[in-house]
């Protein structure tokens, strides 16, 4: 399935690239707002325990944050780099909430989390207290801008092509904005990113509670993380954003995909809750549906009908055969840019343009293409619907667990009463699974919106710079290499400092080294 | 709302932008860069080495915003610049991505750990992540200077023939790359003449003595090299100033001292490559009479005189191509759309100075300077 050329390399680039650098992002988004939490409790009542809770998972919280910075840049540089194409197709749109997300949040972010680090004896105790909030304030706009370009990749609102630039150009900001599937992303996100947090926090609570070690902060830690992360698990899965699903066309198939719902069913559409879907005969075997649950999830109805796969291929084919006339156009438009009668009938069938370059990956010309590429074609707007069942199924699972885990840490949290092994055994044992859960869910979202890279605008294969697989791959490899030893050292000192604990991170002298030359 | 502004205002608004990010980037990050390429000479000891490294600890994460904001900037307001010089400096952007990966966490690692050798490594890593970016982005603007090779096709495809890595390494670009290089360590050293106090303090001021007289040296040479060596590009046919963004559109040649035909239009363009060579001198001078905070702010003004010679010799061009100079991207034909830069504009105007704002607010926080004392007293709230 895996070619060497320079697409499928640096879709596997980006991708790779992209999963990493969300390994950091959801902690940071749920730590800062937990620290912040944190302090303002000191900052009310005067107890220095919770200071010290700040300053010992901000020590974490620190670690983490550098790794999601550097990897960060990756992810902004790669769209110059490897999608080139992309960038002068869309950069009209979607570099503006980029460049947003630096200008108003990003700036925040990290102008204030030295001052988080370094001030805590040059600012007085609220104005401290004001920085660590402003950080967690930082890094969430943050969140808020890139999906915002997120979602617009996932329905493109606010543009239109211009056929003498070649490209999609902004016709409103404020749609671009309030794209009901960005705003669907974002709360869904920053609510994952704080179960990751409380996930964290109760975890390594956990681990110090059966050791028998730092009981006042741990137990603390433990009702702080609790409370937050039952409000945010609920959060993630009662917003989840398949509400998003509904607005178009390819988030329709994409839907569709998850469910592996290959015909139209009367609404509302059950839930498939098993089944092995079968992509040859494109059926499914072996199914357990829940009558009813994914169209009041989907729609948030009892009468919209949820379209099938087999009927969104065949809208697709029609979608081609108007973005023909329209591709057909544009090229008498090239020869003749006076030529009127060819703008009319481009500005007519311009948003199926996308349609017909989907083409472009049998033929140089699609106008030349016969029926049968034409079905093709359209077959290919299928995402792999085997991975998306699954993925999503697993994530919605553990959505649920962590509801019930916190909802059972929240119990426990109201009694003061966290002494049962097998909980905190449970507790520390589900550390992983956040992780697991947001970057299934960013599979789901990214691979679901496949072939396109703007859906329904620009296929993904076109988006690709003028590259060799060389290059690619020498990229590539580095990353791997690159990230991986990143990732051992990160893990390594993440686990020593928790091991160390708050007494002996925090103690002053920690860390010092006789004064010998360092080399 | 968008035709509040006319769009060949908006192009020049934006083009001034450009010029006001990367200075913003080259004075700001420029000398977290250049403390961390003389980490190895000015510091020697770990103690002196977390001097210097502290110095810049709490405010360099706020300055690298600069280059994010550069980039995602250029996207949104230049996407054919973003396309094309992302691309074509393909491997040479990956050395600096990797390198400047190194950074935060070599800031953030290397005291986790007490062990010598761990630190030594992390050291290497900090004098790679500020040496690599510094070398690299300069060599990139003398091959822009030069032009780079590449075409655009009907569709807008930006495709290069040529222009790897070691193309990029050709002797202009490597003088550009090292007037970069000794202008941030200069600029680098400037910051730890004013915040750090020891001996740090004193390699970093032997370095001032040496750096700005070469960095002005190197500089003057580069600009002989390009009045006499280096043919420049211009317009063969009057430009659209306010028509679509599509480079194919215009007409343009190489012609020998083109990048010098600004100064004779309008002399007094000829302001930029004076205070590039005047500024760095006045540092100089002001350094080595021990007044280091006006010697770092002539610093400064240095940089943004000898990124402004770059930008106003090559205006209205902003990548050339040498292979078909008719496909050059310019002010007037690689921009956003009047809309998108109109927008732009709006967010910038809102926050930048609200960033300035509590960027001196945090700057003014952190006043004061750094001693070995203070870091052998405070080994748990430092870097």
């Amino acid at each position: 399935m895996l070619d060497f050329d320079p697409v499928s390399l640096s879709r596997l680039q980006f991708g790779m690239t992209a999963l990493y650098h969300f390994l950091f992002v959801p902690l940071t988004l749920g730590l800062s707002f937990l620290l912040a939490i944190m302090e303002s409790v000191y900052v009310m009542t005067g107890r220095p325990i919770w200071r010290d809770m700040t300053k010992f998972w901000g020590k974490l919280f620190g670690i983490n944050f550098a790794m999601g910075v550097a990897t960060g840049i990756t992810m902004e540089f790669q769209f110059g780099t490897n999608w080139a194409y992309y960038s002068h197709y869309v950069g009209d749109i979607f570099g503006a909430p980029l460049a947003i997300e630096g200008l108003m949040a990003f700036f925040l972010e990290s102008s204030f989390v030295g001052l988080f680090f370094f001030g805590w004896n040059r600012l007085s105790k609220t104005g401290h207290l004001a920085v660590t909030w402003l950080v967690a304030i930082g890094s969430n706009l943050s969140a808020l801008w890139i999906l915002i370009a997120n979602g617009w990749m996932q329905n493109p609102v606010g543009a239109v092509f211009n056929p003498d630039t070649m490209r999609m150009e902004l016709t409103s900001f404020w749609e671009l904005m309030f794209n009901p599937v960005a705003q669907a992303k974002f709360v869904h996100t920053v609510s994952a990113g704080y179960v990751t947090g409380s996930v964290f926090m109760l975890s390594v609570s956990a681990y110090y509670l059966l050791k028998g070690r730092h009981l006042a902060f741990a137990k603390r830690s433990m009702i702080v993380a609790s409370a937050f992360g039952l409000a945010s698990a609920l959060s993630v899965v009662v917003l989840g954003d398949e509400s998003g699903y509904s607005v178009s066309e390819h988030q329709k198939m994409k839907l569709a995909a998850i469910e592996a719902m290959w015909e139209t069913e009367e609404a509302p559409a059950g839930f498939t809750l098993f089944a092995i879907p079968d992509v040859q005969n494109r059926t499914n075997h072996e199914e357990v549906k829940v009558p009813w649950a994914l169209g009041l999830i989907a729609t948030r109805s009892t009468d919209t009908v949820l379209p099938g796969i087999d009927d969104l291929v065949v809208k697709a084919e029609e979608r081609i055969r108007d973005g023909l006339i329209a591709y057909d156009a544009l090229e008498r438009l090239r020869a003749n840019r006076a030529d009127a009668e060819a703008r009319a009938t481009l500005a007519a069938h311009a948003d199926n343009l996308g349609h017909a370059l989907l083409l472009k990956r049998y033929l140089a010309d699609p106008r030349k293409a016969d029926d049968a590429t034409i079905a093709k074609a359209a077959r290919d707007t299928v995402p792999g619907v085997g991975p998306l069942f699954w993925s999503f199924r697993v994530m919605v699972a553990l959505g649920f667990f962590f509801i019930g885990l916190f909802a059972v840490a929240f119990w426990r949290s109201c009694r003061r009463n966290f002494d049962h092994p097998l909980f905190l055994k449970i507790c520390l044992w589900s550390m992983p699974l956040p992780w697991l859960a947001a970057e299934l869910g960013w599979f789901v979202a990214e691979y679901g919106r496949q072939p396109w890279s703007i859906d329904g605008v620009l296929p993904t294969f076109l988006g690709v710079s003028s590259v060799s697989s060389g290059q690619v791959l020498f990229t590539l490899t580095g990353f791997v290499l690159f990230y991986s030893s990143l990732a051992v050292v990160d893990v390594v000192l993440m686990r020593k400092y928790v091991r160390m604990g708050p007494s002996e991170a925090l103690r002053p002298g920690h860390g010092a080294v006789s004064p010998t030359p360092a080399e | 709302m968008h035709t509040l502004i006319d769009y060949e205002i908006l192009r020049l608004i934006w083009w001034l932008f450009l010029g006001v990010l990367l200075i913003g980037f080259a004075v700001m990050d420029g000398f977290d860069l250049g403390v961390a390429a003389l980490l190895p000479f000015v510091a020697r000891t770990d103690v002196e080495r977390r001097v210097a490294i502290n110095s810049i600890g709490p405010v360099w994460e706020g300055n690298q915003v600069w280059l994010i904001l550069g980039a995602g900037a250029i996207f949104a307001a230049w996407p054919a610049i973003y396309a094309a010089a992302f691309s074509g400096f393909y491997i040479a952007l990956f050395l600096v991505l990797a390198t400047l990966i190194l950074r935060p966490v070599g800031f953030e690692f290397r005291n986790k750990l007490a062990n010598p050798r761990w630190r030594a490594f992390w050291d290497w890593a900090l004098f790679a992540s500020g040496l690599v970016p510094s070398l690299v982005f300069g060599v990139a603007f003398g091959n822009l200077l030069q032009g780079v090779p590449f075409r655009i096709d009907g569709a807008l495809r930006v495709a290069y023939e040529g222009g790897g890595l070691f193309e990029l390494l050709n002797p202009f670009g490597l003088l550009a790359g090292l007037v970069s290089l000794v202008m941030l360590t200069t600029h680098g050293a400037l910051y730890l003449a004013l915040k750090t106090e020891g001996r740090v303090r004193d390699r970093a001021r032997a370095y001032v003595r040496v750096g700005a007289p070469v960095m002005v040296a190197l500089f003057a040479l580069a600009g002989l090299w390009v009045a006499f060596g280096i043919p420049g590009y211009a317009l063969t046919k009057a430009a659209v100033m306010d028509g679509p963004s599509n480079p194919l559109f215009k007409e343009a040649a190489r012609q020998p001292g083109a990048w010098l035909a600004n100064y004779t239009a309008y002399p007094w363009m000829v302001a930029a490559p004076a205070v590039g060579l005047l500024a760095p001198l006045a540092a100089w001078r002001l350094s080595a009479r021990d007044r280091p905070g006006t010697a770092f702010i002539a610093s400064g003004l240095g940089i943004a005189g000898v990124i402004g010679t770059a930008g106003v010799s090559m205006f209205p061009f902003l990548m050339p191509s040498n292979l078909d100079p008719s496909a050059s991207l310019t002010v007037w034909d690689a921009s956003s759309s009047q809309n998108t830069l109109f927008v732009m504009l709006v967010a910038t105007l809102i926050f930048l100075p609200i960033v300035l704002a509590y960027t001196g607010f945090v700057f003014r926080t952190l006043r004061g300077t750094i001693s070995p004392a203070d870091v052998e007293r405070q080994t748990n709230s430092l870097y």
